[in-house]
């Protein structure tokens, strides 16, 4: 920090507040569609508020009333409880994956890892028919399953691209250093790998709870009713019940947006390094 | 993406002898868990997708086998062609605007993005890449609607005569739904290139100015190529948000009005639950995943090699 102040100073120059014009200009237009989304959830619920306007009588009720009539608390529970079984057991599997095919590189592996690369680019409404069919027959249909494995599975070929390319950087040395005190790949990959990529994973887990919570398509396909769903999936259902209440539905938008904006700006650092890297590398 | 395929580097990578005397099982053990959900949810599915296409069936009762005749529809339906061109049309919208805006601020930034103020634009630059598109969908259907803050400024402006609806416009929906993408992608694309730019050599700015270089030109020589692999990045993140994209669409304009924002995804949607034409639905899935990967090996191949 300290030294990132120092050229900062010195970077205020002609161009410097240029720059930095323009960056505001965008972190407002960037800003802009919350902030009269707020401005309109605060207009009487069921009135046609207009644009950016502050209501004279602001409807903080509004917020409790949208939370109420959504059943916030159960999508909650819900999208809670999807992403604790998504994200373990994905960033789990994709990990012993990643370092098997960095590390251990059996025959045959390359071919698998091609398998996985190519599921990089793809749309996920190249699956989503025969998912409905498969999930339907496997009798999972409507339950938190239908959302849950596909998710896990869909993750893989960035989790295992990630994983693979940080465990192909780090140095020999160290699991040649466990090898010599005897240790299997299991311990290697436990007790030296595992804690060495600590960050990388954290990343991951990052994304993928971003992923999680935020998807759409397979939870509106998959499960019905939209309180089993992910907070996104339902937020889908709850356009076409407020639709015409702009009030309601601004408020309900910015509830169901807030956990993951708090969350971002609470792990800011994790966050941005995560989406950066993660741009980068996938 | 593709340039880490295994292959020519894979040899060195490989543990030494003491290891590879081991057991393939061990090592198989490792990669089968993450195999197996795959294969099941998204290696057999894509090949389910292709079967499905060669078949007319609406999804309960007898299935019957056309052959491609459903490839020949989704390529001659013009009701079908038409999603496949808003697609194309909404990478325009998608891509070049946040790579085009990502790149001239990078130019003027270089350095400029340090200490608090930096830490404060790269939050709140994030945001849009952090909330589901179906929020970004709903707040922009609210900005675009026909008292929405949009028309008030235009109306600030006095240019109230081309207020409207817009994503209710025949004309205006597509381009509007192609804002809202670029809204999404723009801070990432700038954070992407303004992250890249800063990695460039100082000093090749500095000898540049000194051979009395304008800033288009260092534009050009320096950092166009020194951003080539973001750049890359950048494209290929934008382009399939675009060619697949569903979320926004389905939120903001449900395809309409007509057709005027019909895009591929969403027509697999309707034409597979809605329409019970899962026959054509996956003809039309199995051409989206080719258009993408057309579209993405170029520029994977492009980034690849630096000339340096």
């Amino acid at each position: 920090m300290g030294h990132a102040g120092a050229t900062e100073v010195k970077g205020v120059t002609a161009g410097g507040f240029a720059a930095r014009s323009i960056i505001v200009g965008l972190m407002f237009v960037t800003v802009l569609p919350f902030i009269t989304m707020f401005s309109a959830a605060l207009a009487p619920s069921g009135t046609y508020p207009s644009g950016l306007q502050w209501p004279a009588d602001p409807q903080w009720g509004n917020f409790f009333e949208a939370f109420k009539s959504a059943s916030m608390d159960r999508l909650l529970f819900s999208s809670t409880t999807i992403v604790i079984c998504v994200v373990p057991v994905a960033v789990l599997i994709g990990t012993m994956a990643g370092f098997g095919l960095a590390r251990l590189a059996p025959r045959g592996s390359g071919f698998v890892y091609l398998l996985f690369v190519i599921g990089l680019t793809l749309p996920i409404e190249v699956v989503i028919i025969p998912l409905y069919y498969e999930v339907q027959w496997l009798g999972l249909l409507n339950t938190k399953f239908a959302i849950i494995l596909p998710l896990i599975a869909l993750f893989m070929p960035f989790s295992i691209y990630w994983m693979r390319a940080h465990f192909v950087n780090v140095p020999q040395e160290m699991s040649e250093a466990a090898e010599i005190d005897g240790a299997g790949p299991w311990q290697q990959f436990w007790l030296v790998q595992v804690p060495l990529a600590r960050p990388a994973i954290l990343s991951l887990a990052i994304l993928q709870f971003l992923w999680t919570w935020n998807s759409f398509l397979l939870p509106m396909v998959l499960v019905e009713t939209p309180l089993e769903r992910t907070m996104a999936g339902a937020l889908g259902a709850f356009q076409g019940q407020w639709g015409t209440n702009i009030p309601l539905l601004c408020a309900g938008s910015l509830i169901i947006l807030a956990p993951s904006v708090i969350l971002f700006v609470v792990f800011q650092k994790q966050f941005v390094a995560a989406l950066l890297q993660g741009a980068v590398k996938g | 993406m593709t340039s880490f395929l295994p292959g020519s580097r894979r040899q060195d990578l490989r543990p030494r002898s003491s290891d590879r005397g081991r057991s393939p099982f061990v090592a198989w053990a490792f990669i089968a868990p993450a195999l197996l959900i795959y294969s099941v949810f998204v290696l057999i599915p894509i090949g389910i997708t292709v079967y499905y296409s060669l078949l007319r069936w609406n999804g309960i009762g007898a299935m019957q086998f056309k052959g491609l005749s459903n490839y020949l529809t989704v390529l001659t339906d013009p009701e079908l062609l038409v999603t496949i061109g808003n697609a194309f049309q909404l990478v325009a919208y998608f891509t070049i605007l946040p790579v085009g805006i990502g790149l001239g601020v990078a130019q003027v930034i270089r350095n400029h993005l340090s200490g608090r103020f930096g830490t404060t634009a790269r939050t709140v630059l994030f945001i849009p890449q952090v909330i589901p598109l179906v929020a970004a969908g709903i707040a922009w259907s609210w900005m675009l609607a026909s008292n929405g803050v949009v028309n008030q400024l235009l109306e600030l402006v006095g240019l109230g005569g081309v207020t409207r609806g817009w994503l209710g416009d025949f004309d205006f929906a597509l381009p509007a739904v192609g804002i809202i993408g670029a809204w999404v992608l723009l801070g990432l694309c700038t954070m992407l290139l303004v992250t890249g730019i800063a990695k460039i050599d100082p000093s090749l700015y500095e000898a540049a100015k000194l051979d009395g270089a304008t800033g288009w030109h260092e534009f050009i020589w320096i950092t166009l190529p020194g951003l080539r692999q973001e750049i890359g990045v950048c494209v290929t993140l934008t382009v399939i948000a675009a060619l697949a994209s569903f979320d926004i669409v389905y939120i903001a304009t449900g395809g309409g009005p007509g057709q005027a924002t019909t895009v591929p995804g969403l027509e697999i949607y309707r034409l597979a639950f809605a329409h019970r034409q899962v026959g054509l639905a996956s003809a039309l899935a199995v051409v989206l995943m080719i258009l993408v990967v057309i579209c993405i090996l170029p520029i994977q191949w492009a980034m690849r090699e630096p000339r340096k």
